[in-house]
């Protein structure tokens, strides 16, 4: 349960010293309370204290990191249900399926998709960062092998899955370097499966049948000394998937309950036979809560929606995406081609990009930094106006690139194309281009 | 401890709306709990789906798209009975886009006798969407809704520009009207208290908060419908208790990762099976938000999101 600031400030040394780097101890309070500042940085603070405080401030979804490296994918750490009242903060880790019972070319071919879909989406790389082992050959040798070759073969961060403990201390010795997250500790070997966990210092799996089950099941392993869980409350239905969830996260976020304060591995790979079906569950799983979500096989058409959907789900609504300022060229445009402009924001940019596109008029597209703001809302700030834009132009090395010396402005801020003329002197003439960017081919068709 | 659900308190319910007429009429909204939250709530109207009908060949679609409707292109008569008979659409959703004065700009009589001859060709309820241009369609939704008078279409999109003279339309000649704001919650309760105040009756109006296809602006239609039935369903927000209908499939398609082919962008997978999926996931995400019908264009995505509402009810 959160404390506020007169809360916590009861519990500090109320000394004033000012060696936490803020003058008072109230001020301090009130920024722990605001997660601004940690409790470690006051000196004073009793060891009383300091155990009430810090679990009073844990973070209701525990975060867990799996991996090591450049791939490390943390989960968990959620603090509300809807995005808009905040925002969702740790993607879920998607995951490629491999069994040992596989092909030994197949398991090649997924190692290559792995490595091979990863999409550019403004500016961002979109990739899936883990690799689901599972031993379904009930050999510990040839799972080993299997975790080994991925391991050579990817940066994957892994999970790996087994029924028994011996073939999970087999895998662990070879990649417990890489933190993989083991799957799974079961009401049946709940001691093997922690001191697994213990051993090789990695997260681990609870896995239960329903969530009263899997109550029981996390408290033992707390009380065992193992923090780093994750749950599986068994659903392989798409309701009772989608219920888990809303669940566990209401569990966790209004109840404080404790026990089912952790994030989740979900399983659409197990829930239909039908792949585009299973990019829809998967789709439902980022949506609503999902930390991992394992998935069959990965193919570009159903990876890169889904790797969208959770970018999309997943933005922080408070700062929109933002381009870089720049020109971009769109369609291999040349010295006579016509020149538009219009604002940063992502998703402005991608409409007007996309329509000039469609246009199939090869065009230079200039993005000016408007602090992601789009046009309208850009022009109201003052950040979009005559001055402001002739600047950029002046400044953006666009007359080395063409030598015609028109610009469209959007039709939504035809009001600034007086200043925008006077900003950038006589050579240049301003048209103004059509208020909507679905408007912009047959205006682009007509030549500007 | 047995665990016990954390179960929402909502003391709203979204207002029930008949579509069409006749038999095949269908209800929606009436929701009682946040989509598909059945053990806390009800959704006795499951969602619905309409197909959409060109008046106009279209120009530049993914080959996934036209396949389906090849024989039908040029004849939306023809093209609302397949969508009707052929893929069992709950509703169809002419597009007028003839009209668009930056298109075509085809006159709104000449449009409006194909609304008609639509709407007389199919049982199923049929949702009329003009160009979107407020003037334009001020006249040609008026126009249609003379011309079909009684047969309870769905009069789209109504916007603040031009809600009184449509409204009165459908006041008129009983039609349902579907109120359209820019992806804004403010702006979507405004537009439904002035249809209010117009005299358009509760029953007769659903909204449609402007949809974002999947990486074009989904997240924003995505919180700004589930900010309208956390508004309706908890905090007693009454002029925002209606369905929600997302006009999404034009959206979806007219992106380029949607139309890009196979062998043009290897990465992205097979093509016509990456629309299908870019469809039926923006659907799944929207119908997670709130939607009550949804605006689909290939049979395949229909489909899929079909056995998605069945199974989350299951």
């Amino acid at each position: 349960m959160a404390l506020t600031g007169i809360q916590i400030f009861k519990l500090l040394p109320k000394t004033n010293c000012g060696e936490c780097g803020v003058p008072t101890c109230l001020a301090f309070a009130m920024n722990l309370a605001a997660a601004k500042a940690e409790l470690a940085s006051c000196p004073y603070i009793s060891e009383e204290s300091k155990t009430l405080l810090s679990e009073a401030s844990a973070p209701p979804i525990r975060p867990v990191v799996i991996g090591s490296g450049e791939n490390v994918v943390k989960i968990g750490g959620e603090t509300v249900l809807f995005r808009h009242e905040k925002t969702f903060v740790n993607k879920p880790g998607v995951a490629l399926l491999i069994s040992d019972t596989m092909p030994a070319d197949e398991v090649d071919e997924r190692i290559k998709r792995f490595n091979l879909l990863k999409y550019e989406w403004i500016g961002l790389v979109l990739r899936a960062e883990l690799i689901a082992v599972r031993n379904e050959s009930g050999d510990t040798g040839k799972f080993e092998a299997l975790v080994k070759k991925i391991m050579d073969g990817s940066d994957a961060a892994l999970i790996l899955m087994s029924e028994s403990a011996d073939a999970l201390k087999a895998a662990l010795q070879v990649s417990a370097q890489r933190v993989p997250l083991i799957y799974a500790a079961t009401d049946g070997n709940t001691d093997a499966m922690v001191a697994l966990a213990k051993e090789y210092k990695c997260p681990l799996v609870a896995k239960a049948a329903n969530l009263d089950e899997l109550t029981a099941l996390t408290d033992k392993i707390g009380a065992a000394g193992i923090k780093d869980i994750v749950l599986d409350g068994g659903a392989r239905t798409v309701r009772g998937a989608f219920e888990e969830q809303v669940f566990v996260r209401r569990a966790a976020l209004i109840q404080k309950n404790r026990s089912l304060g952790f994030s989740t591995i979900a399983f659409p790979c197990e829930m239909t036979k039908d792949p585009m079906k299973e990019a829809l569950i998967a789709a439902t799983l980022i949506a609503k809560y999902a930390g991992i979500i394992v998935l069959s096989d990965f193919q570009g058409e159903s990876l890169f929606p889904l790797l969208v959907a959770r970018l999309n789900i997943y933005t922080d609504p408070q700062r929109p995406m933002m381009m870089q300022q720049g020109i971009y060229p769109i369609g291999n445009p040349n010295e006579d081609s016509p020149v538009l402009i219009t604002t940063n924001f992502a998703l402005t940019y991608f409409i007007v990009s996309g329509e000039i596109e469609a246009s199939r008029v090869p065009s230079w597209l200039m993005v000016m930094d408007t602090e992601g703001l789009s046009v309208l809302t850009a022009w109201a700030a003052g950040k979009f106006v005559g001055d402001a834009i002739g600047q950029f132009v002046k400044k953006s090395g666009i007359t080395e690139k063409v030598k015609q010396r028109k610009i469209v402005i959007p039709g939504f801020v035809a009001a600034v194309s007086g200043d925008l003329e006077e900003e950038l002197g006589p050579e240049w003439e301003v048209r103004i281009g059509p208020r909507e960017a679905a408007h912009l081919a047959p205006f682009l068709k007509q030549g500007v | 401890m047995p665990f016990a659900i954390p179960k929402t308190i909502y003391t709203g319910k979204i207002k029930e709306v008949v579509l069409g007429r006749g038999p095949k009429a269908i209800t929606v909204g009436g929701e009682t709990s946040y989509p598909f939250h059945l053990f806390e709530g009800e959704m006795p109207h499951p969602p619905r789906i309409a197909l959409e009908v060109y008046d106009t060949p279209p120009d530049n679609w993914a080959e996934a798209a036209l396949e389906p409707y090849r024989d039908v292109i040029g004849d939306p008569v023809a093209w609302a009975k397949k969508a009707a008979e052929v893929y069992g659409a709950d509703l169809i959703a002419l597009q007028l886009i003839s009209t668009d004065p930056n298109g075509l700009n085809a006159p709104s009589d000449q449009a409006t006798e194909t609304a008609k001859k639509v709407a007389a060709a199919v049982e199923i309820p049929v949702i009329v969407n003009g160009s979107g241009s407020p003037d334009k369609d001020a006249e040609l939704l008026r126009k249609v809704a003379e011309a079909c008078d009684g047969m309870n279409l769905v009069i789209s999109p109504v916007v603040e520009e031009n809600y009184k003279q449509i409204g009165a339309g459908a006041i008129a000649y009983k039609h349902t009207v579907a109120a359209n704001s820019p992806i804004d919650i403010n702006l979507a309760k405004q537009l439904n208290i002035l249809l209010g105040n117009l005299g358009v009756p509760d029953r007769q109006v659903i909204v449609d908060p402007t949809t974002g296809g999947l990486g074009y602006g989904i997240e924003y239609t995505y919180s700004v419908m589930e900010r309208d039935r956390m508004a309706a369903l908890t905090q007693q927000d009454e002029r925002l208790q209606f369905p929600i209908i997302c006009n999404m499939a034009k959206e979806v398609w007219k992106t380029k990762e949607a139309k890009a082919k196979t062998e043009d962008a290897p990465l992205l997978g097979d093509a016509a099976r990456r629309g299908i999926i870019m469809e039926a996931m923006t659907a799944t995400l929207l119908l997670l938000a709130g939607a009550d019908v949804l605006v689909m264009r290939h049979p395949e995505a229909v489909r899929l999101v079909r056995e998605m509402i069945k199974d989350f009810s299951a």
